[in-house]
């Protein structure tokens, strides 16, 4: 076995466009645990201990929409609908588009391996990234 | 430029990356349709009318919570370890027994969401 170090410090790796992404995959990862607990406590405090079974806790802790709890048994969707619901549920919406898009673009990278390709790709993916984001604004915030 | 493949599908069926093969290929699996499936997921809900009330309903139905459910809380899971793995590096050369701690966390986590799932759809 080599017992050299397998890491290089960032100085010698350099700090590319990639690198930020790898590192944003992961830390986009841990705030979208951060919503999913926020999302989560704040429907225990609502009242899901009655009106709602272990799924529909994850479904609306995954995107914090009223729409989420509409088949559920709580009376009153009224609290459910507030504005900082729907911040929560922006929050975790562009989070969520930025990590999937920038997955989307790893998986392409394995079977598209020409720079042009490559950069085809990237321009999908950014509209893909702008054209998500802005849907997903427009039906929390107006439904 | 290009990459020549040497391994037929055949071979690359057939190898044996055991644990950490399956979670990565799950982990894309899951990924993916969490991608495409949240992608039509919003545009039906933007477009709403008989075409957005269509594929909403579908994703109402217990056999496609069913499905998401698994991508969704498979890819949390497992993104979980990656990310522990990743930012503690020491902690990698114990990849596979965190494999082995995700699947416990992971089955009894989905079989309780797939009963309430199904005692919800079918009145239990």
């Amino acid at each position: 076995m080599n017992a050299k170090p397998r890491t290089l410090s960032l100085k010698q790796r350099g700090l590319n466009f990639e690198m930020l992404m790898w590192i944003f995959t992961r830390l986009s990862a841990l705030a979208m645990y951060g919503f999913f607990i926020v999302g989560m406590v704040g429907a225990f405090w609502m009242g899901a201990r009655h009106d709602m079974n272990f799924a529909d806790v994850m479904r609306w802790a995954f995107t914090t929409s009223y729409t989420h709890v509409q088949s559920t048994s709580v009376p009153d969707l009224e609290p459910w609908a507030v504005w900082f619901w729907r911040l929560v549920a922006s929050g975790m919406v562009l989070t969520a588009t930025a990590h999937g898009v920038h997955g989307l673009v790893v998986i392409a990278d394995d079977y598209i391996i020409s720079s042009g390709g490559r950069k085809f790709v990237r321009f999908l993916s950014m509209i893909a990234m702008a054209s998500m984001s802005l849907i997903g604004l427009y039906v929390l915030w107006t439904y | 430029m290009g990459i020549s493949r040497n391994v037929s599908l055949a071979t690359a069926l057939r190898y044996k990356g055991q644990g950490p093969m399956l979670t990565f290929i799950l982990h894309r699996i899951g990924g993916m349709g969490m991608a495409i499936f949240i992608a039509m997921h919003l545009l039906a809900s933007f477009l709403g009318g008989s075409v957005g009330n269509f594929i909403n309903d579908i994703y109402m139905s217990w056999a496609f919570q069913i499905i998401i459910f698994f991508f969704v809380m498979f890819h949390a899971i497992n993104g979980l370890r990656i990310t522990i793995l990743d930012l503690w590096p020491p902690l990698l050369e114990y990849q596979r027994e965190a494999i082995w701690v995700e699947w416990a966390v992971f089955i009894p986590l989905y079989g309780f969401a797939v009963y309430s799932i199904l005692s919800a759809a079918f009145g239990g």
